[in-house]
């Protein structure tokens, strides 16, 4: 049984960075397995959690990966700062270049994989079906399973740490750098293994909610008395369902080149490169979009309910919306002006990029009238959401300015490239990410989040985001390109240096939100949410208990206007349903959980060229999901009579609030 | 299964309400249609990433054979009547299931699979000639994306005919339950949409491709 | 960058800040008149629309739009790489090969070539032919403008003029592996007669590059310095290009 190309000296013992980093790792994780184990928490971590099909609780699952892959993106992110605030002039830094490439193309890609796609996923997976008045997603083992495979993703990139290594590529991976004849070690095998097995849970998830929000809503529910966050989710999910298969396609066919030596991208036999890079962006732009729309929808919801007012202009929200669902996949040249494709091409597709900038600027309109004469609460959320719509602003700017190609013939790949999509990126998605978090914490747990480290989180990330990013839109204007291990003009160095600096200001406001949640929690008597409508919430997930039962509404609520429990309240229509029926809910399912199981081993092997561990893998793998397809899902019924009771012990609780 | 619509959440709605799909949460059988659509609707966008592939590098033999050197059409036609003759005999087995004539859905489910695995058995046998003859997908760009094209639409129809007998197998052991007659419509869907791909692939690859 | 560039940079910018700006300033007087703990401003929860509102949103974003997509459009036409640049002084071809780590620059006119380094005559327009010997870089020279990728087995076209005498730094900007930024060169624009001697003192005393020695070059390293040679084969671009992307799959070692 030979195990491919796996030897003893795929671990660096031998290079200190990685050996500490992955202690780092392998000691926390053990540390955590210890705790679990020594408190007993095993079983209920199965029943509760691992084996949970309940759209909260893998959206909680999804955040909480998100959070702790935010972890090991940053510090990546400070690692890069601290090299190039050393490495100029003559200067090499501390960071070997084999190694500084690596951990960029690790930031890129754990950034956007496996910390904003989950965070913006989970948030929609605990949201939506609330928001619809609904009891759960349309496919809810599904859901799970796609969690799983996320999970799985996430797994295999952090096992390169240890084992082997990762991509030197960049975090998009282009030809011909990432092909065999360039990239010979399995660095970039990790990387494309990795997302291949994520990105099907990604594109199931996409199926799964745009049939959720299609085709299951609260009665009287019609399109247009959707919250503004399911629309935002909709877009987003088309989105992922259209673009992901061509990401699925082109990660293919670089494998085949790889393993089998096909001649997609090759430099020999006719390979085109170029393919790849239109492949890779016609994915790539929707891929940026299926990013911010949720945290748009974040946005919209927080900035209505802290201003006690509806949202402006709802109408021309939801047009908005769905205008820049279509037109992201009609840009996606803009990434490569720079390739000679010729001015009318170039012309053309920076024009459709500006265009883009219309239904942007429409929802900034709106959510500043939705301000106007309000009642502003500055709690947490609505704090994030001010910055965002200060920070987006810029980083829009930028954007529409790079997409005048000449403007980008000279920006292209710098520092101000970065800067931008930094920009659009932590400004908007990272801080919608932040508000959704804080926004829906008490719905999720039943208490909220301590204020005043929630304060010193935001302010953190604000003023450090400054400080870290507007440095490097200069250095893009003095020439400084982008992934530069060192450089070799002096003075971009205290640019560089005053970049270091707002890195380690957001460091400030991570170890704030951590300490925010260790705070919260330890003092949650304090702070529990008892009606289940902590902020006078506008739409129907504030209608349920804070954690909601599992079921989430024991009597389907009948919808007639928009912002539904906001109508509700006014009518002081929250009377106690009179009857109640039996409810079907799905039981548990271990199969999300053991595929994943299987997808590790069967990456892990194909990574290392492992064949008979391959074929294990996936038989196995083939084993599960055909021993669960025998089956019909397993449901339990809740009586009647729970229900009621459920509902009185809820009453009473809300009376005493 | 009161995930989805039940006479206890049923509500009377106007009509035009309901009409706009906001009766409350559609039967489950729907439902799961719906979302197999979806799939379905990803599926072939995902074809369409490696169809715009062979686009760009069908006409990079790099000094090799051709697709005027190699396809022989008398073969795809052969592939083609008993890939749409499968479909037809798909649907007649779904609507003998729906009225419960079982023998007669296993009949035409068998003959389903052997037109589907005939057709594969010609496919792989055409793939196994070119490999012999030096024109395997590694000979050139336009054979990578000749090979990856068809071979995807292959793996497609191997997965079927998998999920084929696994479905029979289900109504045998299970009858025609609910469940696995929700299951048996997406293989049906599944089966027809791999003849709509196949037409794309024959014209735009073997037709085109013999007469460049 | 040079000032057709800057200028667009600058008008683009001016543009948007016009809405930027006051977007910025209103959203935070916004949030700070209309406090919970501000009674003396209006609230009106159920106002969420507007006709003449709609209207503006919807139309001072597109007219900007439309302003630079003007903008856009006859900029992308003036400054594209491949249109030909114009002045008193004779046009020097240059085909520029980007290797493992190092910029290759052959004057095929003048039969020299150089590594990490460039000459011309100020004022003179360079027309360049790109390709790269391994995997995709890009050439750019940020005070001269626009950069222009580099591609094997492919052929991009740039063409740039320095109009002042003086050094301007290049570099690679598409990252290219573990040399990337090692890949830095100096373009020199010296006077008319200085490049005439540069050219006479090359072609005298530097070694010959042709199909051996430039595979010496070629083999990855970094850091590798200044070069220059002086009797370059005149078939070395195409012979570059052909090696690169062999149209035979070439053989490759196994895995």
């Amino acid at each position: 049984m030979t195990l491919g190309k796996l030897t003893w000296s795929a671990i660096p013992f031998d290079q200190p960075l990685p050996m500490v980093a992955s202690s780092f790792i392998i000691l926390g994780g053990l540390f955590a397995l210890g705790l679990v184990t020594r408190k007993g928490w095993w079983p209920y971590l199965w029943r509760e959690w691992l084996t949970s099909v309940d759209h909260k609780r893998i959206g909680i699952m999804y955040v909480l990966l998100a959070l702790v892959l935010l972890l090991r993106g940053f510090v990546d992110a400070i690692m890069m700062r601290s090299q190039q605030a050393v490495a100029a002039g003559g200067a090499l830094g501390y960071l070997p270049p084999e190694h500084y490439d690596q951990i960029f193309s690790a930031h890129g890609t754990i950034m956007i994989f496996f910390m904003a796609m989950p965070f913006m996923i989970g948030l929609m997976n605990f949201v939506v079906p609330l928001q619809l008045g609904i009891r759960d997603v349309a496919f809810p083992v599904l859901n799970a399973v796609s969690f799983w495979l996320t999970a799985s993703g996430a797994l295999l990139v952090n096992i390169s740490l240890v084992i082997g290594n990762f991509a030197r590529t960049g975090w998009l991976a282009y030809p011909p750098l990432s092909e065999l004849q360039f990239s010979p070690d399995v660095g970039v095998d990790y990387y494309l293994w990795a997302l291949q097995i994520s990105g099907i849970g990604t594109l199931l998830a996409g199926i799964n909610l745009v049939t959720t929000l299609l085709k299951m809503r609260a009665p009287g529910m019609s399109y247009m008395r959707m919250p503004v966050f399911c629309w935002t989710a909709l877009a987003s999910n088309v989105l992922i369902v259209a673009a992901f298969p061509i990401l699925t396609a082109t990660f293919g066919m670089l494998l085949l080149d790889r393993y089998v030596g096909m001649h997609f991208f090759t430099n020999d036999g006719g390979g085109n490169a170029m393919l790849y890079f239109n492949l890779i962006w016609a994915w790539g732009h929707p891929e940026v979009y299926i990013l911010i729309l949720p945290a748009f929808g974040v946005f919209s919801e927080v900035i209505a309910t802290f201003s006690g007012k509806a949202i402006f202009g709802y109408r021309s929200m939801v047009m908005a919306t769905m205008a820049i669902c279509i037109l992201s996949f009609m840009v996606w040249l803009h990434h490569f002006f720079t390739m000679g494709a010729g001015a009318n091409v170039n012309a053309f597709f920076g024009i459709m990029t500006m265009i883009i900038a219309v239904p942007t600027g429409v929802k900034i309109f709106n959510w500043l009238f939705t301000l106007y004469r309000g009642r502003i609460r500055f709690e947490v959320p609505v704090l994030w959401a001010i910055g965002f719509m200060v920070t987006f602003v810029i980083g829009g700017l930028t954007g529409v300015l790079m997409a005048v190609p000449p403007a980008d013939f000279v920006l292209h790949n710098s520092l101000f490239l970065v800067a931008h999509f930094h920009n659009v990126i932590i400004g908007g998605v990272l801080f919608g990410g932040m508000a959704g978090y804080h926004y829906w914490f008490p719905k999720a747990f039943g208490f909220t989040l301590d204020k005043r480290l929630g304060l010193v989180s935001f302010w953190c990330w604000l003023v450090g985001f400054y400080l870290a990013f507007m440095p490097l839109y200069a250095l893009g204007l003095f020439g400084m390109t982008r992934r530069m291990h060192h450089y070799a003009n002096p003075g971009w160095q205290p640019y560089l240096i005053v970049a270091e600096i707002g890195a380690l200001v957001i460091l400030g406001g991570i170890i704030a939100t951590v300490a925010q949640l260790v705070v919260s929690i330890r003092t949650r008597q304090f702070r529990r949410d008892l009606t289940g409508d902590p902020w006078n919430g506008r739409t129907l997930e504030w209608s349920t208990a804070s954690p909601p039962p599992h079921y989430n509404f024991a009597v389907l609520p009948t919808v007639d206007s928009l912002d539904a429990f906001w109508r509700m309240k006014q009518r002081g229509r929250l009377e106690f349903p009179g009857k109640f029926h039996p409810i079907h809910m799905p039981g548990n399912s271990p199969n999300g959980f053991v595929t994943a199981f299987f997808a590790v081993v069967t990456g892990f092997a194909l990574i290392w060229h492992i064949w008979w561990m391959t074929i294990a893998g996936l038989a196995c793998a083939i084993v599960t999901l055909l021993a669960f397809g025998w089956v019909e899902r397993a449901d339990h019924e809740i009586s009647a009579e729970a229900l009621a009771a459920n509902e009185r012990a809820r009453l009473r609780r809300t009376d005493y609030a | 299964m009161s995930m989805h619509a039940s006479t206890a959440d049923a509500v009377a709605l106007p009509s035009v309400i309901a009409a706009a799909g906001a009766g409350g949460p559609a039967p489950v059988r729907i439902v799961v249609s719906y979302g197999f659509w979806i799939f379905l609707l990803s599926d072939i966008i995902m074809f369409s990433a490696v169809f715009a592939t062979y686009a760009v590098l069908n006409g990079q033999s790099a000094g090799g054979p051709s697709g005027r050197d190699l396809f022989e059409l008398r073969n795809v036609g052969t592939e083609t009547v008993c890939l749409l003759f499968s479909s037809y005999t798909c649907g007649l087995g779904s609507l003998f299931i729906e009225r419960r004539r079982l023998s007669l859905f296993y009949a035409f489910f068998a003959l389903t699979f052997a037109l589907g695995a005939t057709f594969l058995g010609l496919e792989v046998t055409e793939f196994a000639g070119m490999v012999a003859r030096g024109a395997g997908p590694s000979r050139s760009a336009f054979l990578s994306s000749f090979f990856s094209l068809v071979g995807l639409h292959g793996t497609h129809v191997t997965v079927g005919l998998l999920w084929l007998s696994f479905t029979v197998a289900q109504v045998a052991a299970k009858g025609p339950r609910d469940f696995v007659l929700r299951r048996l419509h997406c293989f049906s869907l599944f089966w027809h949409a791999l003849d709509i791909i196949w037409v794309a692939v024959m014209s735009l690859v073997y037709l085109m491709g013999v007469r460049a | 960058m040079s000032s057709a560039e800057r200028l667009i940079l600058l008008n683009a910018t001016a543009i948007m800040l016009v809405v930027a700006v006051p977007v910025i300033v209103l959203t935070l007087a916004f949030a700070w008149w209309y406090r919970a703990s501000n009674t003396r401003a209006a609230y009106r929860p159920d106002w969420e629309y507007s006709g003449q509102i709609e209207l503006v949103v919807w139309s001072v974003p597109t007219m900007v739009v439309i302003l630079l997509a003007g903008v856009a459009w006859i900029g992308s036409h003036e400054l594209d790489p491949r249109v030909e640049l114009h002045s008193d002084a004779k046009p020097v071809r240059i085909q520029a090969v980007s290797l493992d780590w190092k910029w290759l620059f052959i004057y095929p006119d003048q039969h020299v070539a150089t590594v990490n380094e460039i000459f011309v005559p100020a004022g003179a327009p360079i027309e360049f032919m790109l390709t790269s010997a391994t995997v995709m870089n890009a050439f750019f020279v940020p005070q001269l403008g626009t950069q222009i990728y580099t591609m094997p087995g492919m052929t991009t076209h740039l063409n740039l003029l320095a109009a002042r005498v003086g050094d301007y730094p290049g570099l690679s900007s598409h990252f290219s592996g573990g040399g990337f930024s090692d890949m830095q060169f100096m373009v020199h624009a010296v006077s008319g007669p200085q490049f005439e001697r540069w050219l006479d003192s090359t072609h005298a005393d530097h070694p010959a590059l042709d199909a051996e020695s430039y595979t010496n070059l070629a083999r990855a390293s970094s850091n590798v310095g200044l070069q220059t040679y002086g009797n370059v084969d005149s078939m070395l671009f195409e012979y570059i290009l052909k090696a690169t992307a062999p149209l035979a799959p070439s053989a490759r070692s196994e895995q």
